[in-house]
């Protein structure tokens, strides 16, 4: 999946006032590329993905994305523009709460209509997550949970991974295997790869990084 | 239906005469004024027996009161009586419930340590109370005064009298030992300068016997009864504000019945003294002098519960002393009624009644 | 800090949730509302019942009667006075003051015991004047409107009055009523001196009638009072129920607030101090209201009480209502004692749990497994005893009892069904959001599974009621038609004029059937027995139950009675039973007819038994058959001939229309009920859904990330609610029945003694599913449309990592 970010600016209404968080931002990834987003506390990194993932819509500027800008679409329009092409992890409350976590892997890939039996197998055992597939998400430790939410982006192959510190409620070396896991699947579906972190030593397992320091890449 | 509001009617038409505090009700009733309608007394009227024992229906007032002065046989004193009141709405009587007249019995027994009373009350027409002069019967629900005297014969000579109420009674039978005694000038008996009268005359030579049923049992008791009959239609003047009545049975045989009607200044005396063998002799108004000797507290007012009684043109001078100085009558109209004592010039035994205080 | 900080912290968590504060507020409200407007209606209803026992029973004390009914002479009350005995006359009977008829009470004040409390005369002068000539009549305000003007007698107003009734002095009533001499009964007092002569010898002929404890009224009418207060407290529960999820989800949200404060010294006591005063003080805030409210229902229902209360038991009770002050005294109380009964967890959490706990709004309201499993095994048990009570024990109370268990346990029991349902739904569907829809809705169960059991309470006591009362109208109307077979009704004025009339209408219509009663007491039971000629209205209409062959002949004969419904029930009457009607009149029981809407026992002789017994019987009233296009021919004839006023001739058509109205208002109370106790259900719903809400955001978060749109997902809400709704509805239904079964089957004998056939109507269910999908729709509308106006960063706020 290309994709192209052209101008990017978005602003929020706080209570001290007018916020711009994102002041122009271009950026390029090519198909299967995988980018690491890095940059200080504050400094844009989430609402850069959550544009990218069609969750908000900026003030102006182009997210063109396999060909479309995603910005110009409506609600409906982007959620199914999320449903079929993305994949998102967030740091925590990824997991539907009231969905097992069979259903929860399965849960993604048939809202997308590429529900596959065998990919899910593998992904469940790849990630080791078999003797959970009964348990609800609650009882379900951090470490889990992001495996299993990784595994619910991954089985539905999305054209585009999008994840907001997938490990950052981890400790290193559970975050490491976590993160492992994703990368050597994410190669598997082909998909291209946003990850946003503040762990230098993460970003540097990825093809490319790029700095956000204070609403614009450097 | 209160007890209170029965006792407030009673009084506005009967008791004026009984207590100060209904004094305001003089006024409103016309008791103290001039009797509408009703029958005044008239000097020189001489009683007709046994029709003067009935009732006056006429009259606005009338009662039927006996006290005893009873002993038993361990010489401890008692004290009982019965009254029988009628009071009148109109001068008039009726068969059946429309009849103005109404009815009121008083019963109590006297002792040192305690003071029993009990009242009926009743509407006349129907039987439930009233008065027959021969033969002689008065009587309010089962308590009753019932002469066994056969007709043509003074009916008042031999009674028998009960009353019962929830922790006393009493069965007593009363011979007269002597005759009727009419008070006043022939019955007439004045009751104030300004001409106020009443029909009276008394019966006070019973012997008695008969048994007292208290709580603490049943005791026989002898000793003397004096009976009143008084009827009248405007018996205070405006200005009297209650009385003390004495009725006196003396060691010698003779009887002496003396009151004083209060009022705001000197009062207004009268008495009787009756022979041993029932002669009246009517004292002039202001022979009989009486001065309270000690008060009591009784009932949450100052009672003088022992006198000084003079007549000092006959050189009779007593101190009375009361058997229970709280012998108060919480009835519907509440006033003093209890036996005494006296000594002095002359000791003997006798009754006492005070209103208006 | 002082305290006044610390509560100011605690008391801003409420200006942020403003809807969480008005349903806290107005469940507590409502709650109190329902509650004291019942307890109001039921204070009312007693203090008339207790006026009605002073004014017509003299207070339940015992009486001398005469067995047959006969008049009792004044001298057997002197003759008893004069033996000691504390007793005082009354003579009674029925007078025309102009077109009004009145039950006047003739009493001799004097005599009568003041534990009577019959009625206050005020001072000297107004006793002197009731009893001297003319006399004065006491009646209630409202009989006084009606009869000023129509009688030369003074009237004195008592608000201790029954309506209907006039106390008159006893030599009045004699006058009035053309008795002199004579007396209806003679009251004995409860204090009597000992040793008096038995009544026994005193006046043979008498007999004692002791009183009851409780009055007939009060006796019959407390089924329906039972019924008020459950209803009230089904009220109560439910707002309480919002309550407690209020609270608890309030405390949960303010967790961190209560460690920020405890952390800044604030010692848990004071904490416990602040929290419980700001618990009292919403108590006093909504029960104020809730007093407010209770006072405006009960005046709006009460109208309707007394009309069920005249209806069904004959027993007066004024339409309006009095303001009593312990009212606002029980009213509060009830508020602080039900919110500290239903915030009790809360705050026992608030001291055991450890400081540093952290705060699980999402874990509020959702049940343990075991939790779970045990409220299966309650209901399980509660309707065992249900069942249970149903076979084997009897009375009103175990009537009730039945309704009680059944109810509570159907109710327990639902959160389980439908999460079964759920789990069911949720394994048949393969497809992703489908399956999401079931499993969501059950994990929601837990939450909304309180206002779900509310509202199917409240559903099937709409089926259940509705069924009995709908049942019941069924049945009355066709009985009506049955016992009302006369075409024209015609009373006259006087005996004299009875006989005219009788010769009159001989050669006029087809038969006249006089309608002659007495009252008189069988089985120690005060009732009527009415005498009938053998005529074949009777033989083809009279709605009989069970009878002997021949019944009609037997009745005729004099040799046997009918007996109603109730009366054979209470009494556990069978054919061929011996009645003592009068001292010199033995009958045996021969049939059994129903007779809806008579509190009392009633019996049916031939007339000429029944004339031959009690000669003096009045024959005023007249029922008489004629060919129906006849009627207005004879209507008019008969009031130009007789000069008869309309009052005196009713036609069939008239009568009927007079019934179905009374019966109708006789039920509209129970209608205003179960609207009130479904609105109640519906606020707990919303109030619950308001709650969930709140919790709602990461349950949603991840699927809206994943795709689906905010309107799909408001949506996808209100449809869940909707089938939550109708799968209670539908569970509300089979027990809606059993409960209308109970009532007719089970109460309905004992409050009433009569059985009732049991009609099923579908179409009241749809109207009623209307209704209840018009109040689930409001109850979702609000947090619905919270939901679908949310901004994405709201959304986007649940997967920040700055959380």
């Amino acid at each position: 999946m290309v994709i192209a970010l052209r101008n990017l600016r978005k602003s929020y209404e706080t209570a001290e006032g007018r916020l711009e968080v994102l002041r122009g931002i271009n950026l390029d990834l090519g198909a299967g590329e995988r980018v690491a987003l890095t940059g200080e506390s504050g400094s844009g990194k989430s609402t850069l993905l959550h544009l990218v993932a069609g969750l908000d819509r900026p003030d102006s500027g182009e997210i063109v994305i396999g060909g479309r800008d995603i910005s110009k679409l409506d609600d409906r329009g982007r959620a199914a523009y999320r449903r079929a092409e993305v994949g998102l992890v967030f740091q925590q409350f990824n997991l539907v709460p009231s969905l097992d976590v069979a259903e929860n892997i399965a849960f993604h890939a048939k809202l997308a209509g590429r529900h596959d039996l065998a990919w899910e197998n593998e992904l469940v055992e790849r990630l080791g997550i078999g003797p959970l597939l009964t348990r609800y998400p609650e009882q379900l430790s951090t470490g889990q949970q992001q495996r299993v939410a990784i595994g619910r982006t991954l089985a539905a192959r999305p054209g585009l991974v999008l994840a907001d510190e997938p490990t950052g409620n981890l400790d290193e070396a559970n975050g490491d295997a976590v993160l492992e896991t994703m990368l050597s699947l994410s190669k598997g579906t082909g998909s291209t790869l946003l990850l946003v972190t503040h762990s230098q030593r993460l970003a540097d397992r990825l093809d490319r990084q790029v700095h956000l320091r204070s609403g614009k890449l450097e | 239906m209160s007890v209170r509001s029965i006792a407030i009617a009673f009084a506005v038409t009967t008791m004026a005469s009984l207590s100060a505090s209904q004094a305001a009700y003089q006024g409103f009733a016309g008791l103290g004024s001039a009797a509408e309608g009703f029958s005044v007394p008239q000097p020189g009227r001489l009683f007709r027996f046994p029709a003067d024992h009935g009732a006056h229906p006429d009259f606005r007032i009338e009662w039927w009161y006996v006290t005893a002065n009873l002993e038993a046989p361990d010489g401890t004193q008692y004290g009982a009586q019965w009254t029988l009141f009628r009071s009148a709405l109109a001068p008039r009587e009726a068969n059946g419930w429309s009849s103005p007249q109404l009815w009121m019995g008083h019963a109590a027994v006297t002792t040192s340590e305690d003071h029993f009373v009990a009242e009926r009350i009743s509407r006349g027409g129907v039987g439930q109370a009233g008065v027959v002069a021969e033969p002689f019967s008065a009587w309010i629900d089962d308590w009753q005064m019932k002469g066994h005297a056969v007709p043509g014969a003074d009916q008042l000579a031999d009674l028998s009298l009960t009353a019962t109420a929830g922790d006393f009674g009493y069965e007593l039978r009363l011979s007269a030992t002597g005759p009727l005694v009419p008070q006043g000038d022939d019955g007439y008996s004045l009751k104030s300068a300004k001409g106020q009268a009443s029909y009276y005359y008394s019966q006070p030579f019973y012997a008695v016997s008969g048994s007292l049923s208290l709580p603490t049992g049943n005791v026989a008791v002898t000793g003397k009864a004096w009976l009143d009959r008084e009827w009248s239609s405007q018996p205070l003047a405006e200005d009297q504000t209650g009385w003390d009545w004495f009725s006196l049975h003396l060691d010698t045989g003779e009887k002496l019945m003396g009151f004083r009607l209060r009022d705001e200044g000197e009062g207004f005396t009268s008495a009787t003294w009756i022979t041993a063998d029932g002669r009246p002799d009517p004292l002039p108004a202001g022979a009989l002098k009486i001065v309270p000797v000690r008060t009591a507290n009784v009932a949450g007012r100052q009672i003088p519960v022992s006198w000084n009684v003079q007549i000092p043109g006959r050189g009779f001078d007593i101190t009375t002393q009361p058997l229970n100085e709280q012998a108060w009558m919480s009835t519907s109209i509440p006033y003093w009624e209890g036996p005494i004592a006296f000594k002095g010039s002359v000791s003997g035994r006798g009754y006492l009644e005070m209103t208006g205080y | 800090m002082t305290m006044w900080t610390a509560a100011t912290a605690l008391l801003s968590h409420w200006r942020r949730r403003p809807l969480q504060l008005g349903a806290l507020l107005s469940g507590l409200a409502l709650a109190t509302a329902l509650w004291s407007g019942v307890q109001a209606i039921n204070a009312e209803a007693r203090a008339s019942y207790a006026r009605a026992a002073a004014v017509l029973d003299q207070n339940g004390l015992a009486h001398l009667v005469s067995p047959n009914g006969r008049a009792i002479p004044q001298s057997a009350f002197v003759r008893l006075r004069r033996a000691g005995w504390n007793v005082s006359p009354v003579l009674e009977g029925e007078y025309r003051f102009g077109t009004t008829r009145l039950r006047v009470i003739g009493i001799e004040p004097l005599t009568m015991p003041a534990e009577t409390d019959t009625v206050d005369l005020g001072n000297a002068e107004d006793l002197l004047s009731f009893i001297t000539p003319p006399g004065i009549v006491v009646v209630s305000p409202g009989t006084a409107e009606k009869i000023r003007g129509q009688t030369d007698l003074a009237l004195r107003v008592s608000d201790r009055m029954l309506d209907g009734a006039a106390f008159i002095d006893i030599g009045l009533a004699q006058r009035l009523l053309r008795r002199e001499g004579e007396l209806s009964r003679i009251v004995i007092a409860e204090n009597q001196r000992p040793g008096l002569e038995p009544l026994g010898t005193l006046v043979p002929t008498l007999s004692v009638r002791e009183s009851n404890a409780q009055s007939d009224v009060e006796h019959l009418t407390e089924s329906f009072h039972l019924n008020l207060t459950a209803f009230g407290f089904l009220a109560f529960a439910v707002g309480l129920l919002i309550v407690y999820s209020t609270i608890g989800l309030a405390f949960e949200q303010r967790r961190p607030t209560f460690r920020t404060l405890r952390c800044l010294g604030v010692s848990l006591r004071a904490l416990a101090v602040l929290l419980l005063s700001e618990l009292v003080l919403f108590a006093l805030a909504a029960g104020a209201v809730g007093v407010a409210i209770g006072y405006l229902v009960a005046s709006l229902l009460l109208p309707g009480v007394a009309a069920t209360l005249e209806g069904l038991y004959g027993a007066s009770v004024p339409g309006t209502l009095s303001l009593r002050p312990e009212w606002w005294v029980s009213g509060f109380a009830i508020a602080v004692a039900g919110t500290l009964v239903s915030s009790a967890q809360s705050l026992l959490r608030l001291m055991r749990v450890p400081l540093l706990a952290a705060a699980q709004p999402q874990a509020w309201g959702r049940s343990s497994q075991a939790g779970r499993r045990f409220q299966v095994l309650a209901a399980a048990a509660l309707l065992a005893l249900s069942g249970a009570l149903l076979l084997w024990a009897d009375g009103l109370q175990a009537g009730f009892g039945v309704l009680g268990c059944l109810l509570l346990g159907a109710s327990l029991l639902l959160p389980a069904v439908l999460s079964s349902l759920l789990t069911l739904m949720q394994r048949t569907s393969s497809r992703a959001l489908v399956t999401w829809f079931w499993a969501d809705a059950r994990q929601q169960l837990p939450g909304l599974s309180l206002a779900l059991m509310a509202l199917l309470l409240a559903l099937a006591a709409n089926v259940g009621v509705g069924t009995m009362v709908s049942s019941f109208r069924l049945t009355f109307i066709g009985w009506l038609d049955q016992r009302l077979a006369a075409e024209l009704y015609v009373a006259a004025r006087n005996e004299g004029e009875a006989d005219r009339l009788r010769t009159w209408l001989a050669a006029k219509v087809e038969s006249v059937l006089p309608i002659v009663s007495v009252d008189a007491e069988v089985r120690g039971q005060p009732m009527q027995i009415f005498g009938v000629v053998d005529d074949p209205t009777y033989r083809k209409h009279w709605p009989l139950i069970v009878g002997i062959p021949d019944v009609w002949d037997w009745v005729a004969s004099g040799e046997g009675v009918l007996v109603n419904e109730q009366f054979w029930r209470r009494e556990r009457l069978s054919i061929g039973d011996e009645l003592d009607l009068a001292s010199d009149w033995k009958a045996a029981v021969v049939g059994v007819y129903s007779d809806y809407g008579n509190p009392k026992g009633q019996v049916i002789a031939g007339i000429s038994a029944l004339t031959s017994r009690y000669p003096h019987v009045s024959r005023l009233r007249y029922g008489l058959r004629v060919k129906p296009d006849q009627v207005a021919d004879l209507r008019s004839s008969l009031s130009d001939e007789f000069g008869l006023p309309p009052e005196n001739i009713l036609d069939q058509a008239a009568l009927k229309e007079q019934s179905r109205r009374i019966f109708d208002r006789t039920f509209l109370v129970t209608g205003a009920l179960n609207i009130f106790t479904l609105g109640v259900a519906a606020l707990a719903m919303f109030s619950s859904l308001l709650t969930l809400s709140e919790m709602r955001l990461p349950q949603l978060a991840p699927v809206w990330a994943m795709g689906v749109t905010r309107r799909d997902l408001a949506l996808l809400e209100l449809l869940r609610t909707l089938v939550l709704w109708l799968a209670t509805f539908i569970a509300a239904l089979p027990l809606g029945l059993a409960l209308a079964w109970v009532l007719l089957a089970v109460v309905n004998v004992e409050a009433f003694g009569w059985r009732l056939p049991m009609h099923i109507f579908p179409y009241e269910w749809v109207r009623l599913g209307l209704v209840a999908l018009a109040a689930a729709v409001v109850s979702v509308f609000i947090p619905l449309r919270r939901l679908a106006g949310l901004a994405p960063s709201e959304l986007l706020k649940v997967f920040a990592n700055e959380r």
